[in-house]
């Protein structure tokens, strides 16, 4: 087992969920209740990832990271590093391809909230941000929950893209995803069977959990 | 505290709306589906911002488009009761009430909700969650939030339209009481006329977002201001005629209808010759005897149809047997059955001269009245 390449897993899905949560519930709602020029456009790009070869979208956020970009400029500019290869490259990737996962199932709760919940909301005096944490949020949380989940195990699982993007630096962009691969090469199956039977595990609860939460959403 | 309103828009409904409610009075806002009540309603509370117009409580200013001032759903203090109540799903009914009481210190809230639902008649059902309420209690947990705020203004959308007959009747008797306890503006949006008579001390008549006439409900039902109004307030006999002459010695004018004169009170608006629409209440359509068949403006019918329900009948009649002529009228039911009023029996009725509306003709409508010998409608 790589210790060292679970614990970076385990750091990097959290982080993503915890930085893709908040941003996804804004764009979810935005998404759910307004209409506005280039919706469409925006709700297919949201969904790219899950349609697109992982190498493919690595590509492009290799060229976009890159020192030649403007972002990769401006990042080593700020830390003095380079984006890509980097922990912090990767998060950034992750962000990206786990939008579809954050934002659909967050979209499709805000959606089921009747618009008249929100405005017997404001007219009984409570302000956005109270609806917000009040009522909006606890209706929705079946689906804010369940996007967590898909985003912290899609994250522990992905390979193409953080093979693009990170490479396989241990301790840096080295993920379990990409040991169990260096372990196959290696003819090393006992240490690929073990780490592959805990992201095995871990994804079928997960994806369990978020079938559990469906059923508590659609009793309400 | 007067609530006072003019709206304007072009779109999404188009609005053209004078609305007025005064203190303690219950205005019913009444029309057909789309003709823009709710919306007027959305505009008082600050849900939706017309293009143009003001909307005014007191001496506040809540919109005015000139001004550009629209103060938020939340300072404007207003009570809405939604049409499916809009109760929040995952609180309970005390909680949803404290949702509204966000004026008072925490301590005092919880107090405070239980003395609406008590008001309401709900104690005992303050842990209930919304799904476990009856359509009339939830009805009355959102009345309670509504009122709960304190509001400088309560607004009704339809807040019968989900419960069934009975347990209207039982909140409609509710809300009657209830509301002699309130000195702030009503404003009651209902598309059944018998509610908004029931309750309102005034009512405003809406076709397509503008508002065409407002006065007390019986006044309405008796002195529609033109046919348009007298369609939409579900007057049955609404038909077109022709002006013979004006005769103001004996205070009436004489009109012709289906070949045979009739008096109206002296109206001189109308010249001779020109044509009208004119309309009778139900209620000024009297069933005479036969002896008196002599009297002013009486004409022979052939009764149609006659709907028994409750002790009275409601009995449609065919003058000189056409469709386009139909007069409607109710009496007791025991009557109907001594003079024996069935479909088929000729019977003299008497069109009250007092009672006599004549209106400007309205091309619109008169298409809706069913042409001459037109049996297929």
């Amino acid at each position: 087992m790589d210790w060292q390449a679970l614990s970076l897993s385990l750091k990097l899905a959290a982080a993503t969920a915890l930085l893709l949560l908040p941003f996804s519930v804004w764009l979810a709602r935005r998404l759910a209740w307004s209409q506005f020029p280039g919706q469409g456009a925006l709700e297919a790009a949201i969904m790219l990832p899950l349609v697109l070869p992982p190498t493919v979208l690595g590509y492009y956020l290799l060229l976009g990271f890159g020192g030649a970009s403007p972002l990769g400029q401006a990042y080593q500019a700020l830390t003095g590093r380079a984006l890509v290869f980097s922990f912090d490259g990767l998060l950034l990737a992750s962000l990206i391809f786990n939008l579809p996962f954050a934002v659909q199932p967050m979209q499709r709760a805000f959606a089921s909230i009747p618009r008249e919940l929100r405005e017997a909301a404001w007219v009984s005096g409570l302000t956005r941000w109270q609806t917000l944490l009040r009522i909006e949020l606890p209706l929705a949380w079946p689906g804010i929950a369940a996007a967590a989940a898909l985003t912290f195990a899609h994250t522990l699982g992905e390979f193409g893209v953080v093979l693009m993007v990170g490479g396989s630096l241990p301790g840096e962009t080295k993920t379990v995803a990409i040991a169990i691969y260096d372990q196959v090469q290696a003819f090393n199956d006992s240490a690929a069977a073990g780490m592959s039977a805990l992201l095995l595990t871990f994804s079928f609860l997960a994806v369990m959990f978020v079938y559990r939460l469906g059923r508590a959403g659609a009793r309400r | 505290m007067r609530l006072e309103a003019r709206l304007e828009q072009l779109a999404p409904i188009p609005l053209a709306a004078d609305i007025a409610c005064e203190r303690g009075e219950l205005l019913a806002l009444v029309g057909p589906s789309g003709s823009g009540k709710s919306t007027i309603l959305r505009c008082l509370a600050g849900l939706h911002r017309p293009a143009g117009g003001h909307v005014r409580c007191g001496n506040e200013t809540w919109f005015d488009a000139a001004g550009a001032v629209d103060v938020s759903p939340q300072q404007r203090r207003v009570g809405f009761v939604f049409q499916h109540y809009a109760l929040f799903p995952h609180m309970s009914a005390l909680a949803n009430v404290m949702v509204a009481l966000g004026h008072l210190p925490l301590a005092e809230r919880e107090a405070k909700a239980h003395e609406w639902l008590a008001r309401v008649n709900l104690d005992g059902l303050d842990a209930r969650r919304p799904g476990e309420l009856s359509g009339g209690q939830q009805q009355r947990v959102a009345l309670a939030r509504a009122l709960a705020r304190e509001p400088q203004a309560l607004l009704l959308d339809e807040p019968f339209s989900a419960v069934d007959q009975v347990t209207r009747r039982k909140l409609l008797r509710q809300l009657i009481q209830l509301r002699r306890s309130l000195a702030i503006p009503i404003v009651l949006v209902t598309h059944d006329l018998e509610e908004a008579s029931l309750l309102a001390d005034r009512m405003t008549v809406l076709h397509h977002g503008r508002t065409l006439q407002t006065a007390a409900p019986a006044q309405m039902l008796t002195q529609p201001v033109s046919a348009l109004v007298a369609r939409l307030t579900d007057q049955p006999n609404l038909f077109v005629g022709k002006i013979l002459c004006h005769l103001p010695a004996q205070d009436a004018t004489e009109i012709e209808w289906q070949g045979q004169p009739l008096l109206a009170p002296h109206t001189p608006a109308f010249a001779a010759g020109e044509a009208i629409c004119w309309m009778v209440p139900a209620e000024g359509v009297v069933l005479v005897r036969e002896d008196q068949q002599g009297r002013e403006n009486t004409v022979l019918a052939r009764v149609a149809e006659s709907l028994a329900w409750r002790g009275h009948a409601s009995v449609t009649a065919y003058v000189g047997g056409r469709r386009d002529a139909a007069l409607s009228f109710a009496i007791g039911a025991s009557v109907a059955a001594r003079r024996g009023i069935l479909p088929g029996a000729e019977v003299p009725l008497q069109l009250q001269k007092s009672a006599i509306r004549l209106l400007p003709p309205d091309p619109a409508v008169i298409e809706q009245i069913p042409a001459a010998g037109d049996f297929s409608r």
